[in-house]
């Protein structure tokens, strides 16, 4: 569970204070959830919320792993949040980062398996298991959009996190490739936080938000919401 | 075991291979006489054809080195004659041939690994190997993007016809790519890599 208490993101610029989240307070404990909302609504600043990637200016975030009673702060145990939350990103490009397949899986086994053989052999599985192991030695700069966000997204469940939040996962993918990444998520163990603008994977998770200038503005858990698929067509008709 | 009788060099470690073209490399700068320097390119020569780079890619080596090779073989026959000419030329051509040779068999995970190894001293002076070789990958990975990011920043000035303007060109790119560095940034943070 992600719990946020009165947290808010402030950016200073030449023009003083600019606020991007206001004080936020959410419980996140749905299996699957979606955060939707125009460009610059701020869901992608919530996203990051989750993982540390950027630290609320006033209130708090903590992270409950399922199946432990810990609970973390991003703002003071940074790196346990990263081992618990994993975080795919718009652009598989930016995130894959060795220049194989194989390597960038196995670069996410590194803590776990120290001997070199066990662990190019653990990554090699976990290629398997996405369906993708004929392309470990491949150069991650030839493969395909759909093949490359399915490899970020190997990777980074390559190191087991009990949360995993993507942010505009499916965004540079044709609908093909879209719906096997949507497929691949929905059908993952962890918690998934998602803020896309794909309203079919919204209409999969167990809870919507939507988010508008740094503020949840519908959520469809709330009492008389209507629940998912209202609260979607909600911000369809606003769009 | 094919693969094994016909590249020979792939069979190598890679730490020999690099320290090998490092002492070809002093030995071909350091030996006088143009009979050497033949020496040298020959056997560089076939380095290169047994290295799997094939005749065809050999030659293109050749030729995008003659574009430098020529005039400077025609400034050095004018200063120095044909001797230290044919010297110089042809050391130059065997370094750049054994080099590619040694890249052509070695694939770069088999060089970062040795590169991280070869770090490991340095630990005590508070450098992290892996993060050398983290570095070192990272910049490997980056050649092929920045390429392509550079196409598409020259695609689009010339959408807007602007491909004769150098600004056009490059205060994109370089925010592009810029741009791109801050993204694998915060993957890298995402994933945690630089926390141990």
């Amino acid at each position: 569970m992600i719990e946020f208490i009165e947290a808010s993101v402030t950016a200073s610029g030449i023009d003083g204070e600019r606020t991007i989240i206001h004080p936020l307070t959410l419980r996140l404990r749905e299996p699957r959830i979606a955060l939707i909302g125009g460009n610059g609504s701020g869901k992608s600043t919530i996203a990051r919320l989750c993982n540390g990637l950027v630290l609320p200016a006033q209130g708090r975030v903590l992270v409950s792993p399922p199946d432990s009673d810990l609970t973390l702060e991003p703002a003071r145990d940074g790196a346990a949040v990263r081992r618990q939350v994993g975080f795919v990103f718009t652009n598989p490009a930016a995130q894959l980062v060795m220049p194989t397949a194989l390597e960038d899986v196995a670069l996410s086994l590194r803590r776990k398996t120290r001997d070199r053989g066990e662990r190019d052999a653990a990554a090699r599985a976990v290629l398997d298991r996405f369906g993708i192991a004929d392309l470990a030695e491949r150069s991650v700069h030839a493969l395909s959009g759909g093949q490359q966000q399915l490899l970020a997204l190997a990777s980074v469940l390559a190191a087991d996190p009990a949360i995993l939040i993507a942010d505009e996962p499916t965004t540079l993918l044709d609908l093909r490739n879209s719906r096997m990444i949507s497929e691949v998520l929905c059908s993952l163990p962890q918690q998934l936080i998602v803020a896309t603008h794909d309203l079919d994977l919204a209409a999969r998770c167990d809870r919507v938000l939507v988010i508008d200038g740094g503020r949840v503005i519908r959520d469809s858990s709330s009492p008389g919401a209507g629940g998912q698929r209202e609260v979607i067509e909600w911000y369809r008709e606003q769009a | 075991m094919t693969r094994g009788l016909l590249r020979p060099l792939h069979l190598l470690p890679p730490g020999i291979k690099l320290l090998g073209l490092l002492a070809f490399g002093i030995a071909t700068m350091v030996i006088p006489g143009w009979i050497p320097a033949i020496v040298a390119l020959s056997i560089a020569a076939a380095l290169a054809l047994l290295s799997g780079l094939g005749l065809p890619r050999t030659l293109r080596i050749v030729l995008g080195f003659a574009l430098v090779g020529a005039p400077l073989f025609v400034f050095q026959l004018w200063r120095d004659g044909v001797f230290t000419a044919i010297e110089i030329v042809a050391d130059l051509l065997a370094l750049i041939l054994a080099a590619s040779a040694v890249t052509a068999s070695t694939t770069a995970s088999e060089v970062l690994e040795t590169l991280s190894r070869a770090a490991r001293p340095l630990r005590h002076f508070g450098v992290s190997p892996e993060r050398v070789a983290l570095a070192c990958s990272l910049a490997i990975r980056s050649i092929p993007l920045a390429r392509t990011v550079a196409q598409e920043t020259l695609q689009a000035a010339r959408a807007r016809g602007l491909e004769r303007s150098p600004r056009a060109f490059a205060a994109p790119y370089a925010v592009r790519m810029i741009a791109h560095a801050q993204d694998t940034g915060a993957a890298l943070h995402a994933r945690g890599l630089g926390d141990d």
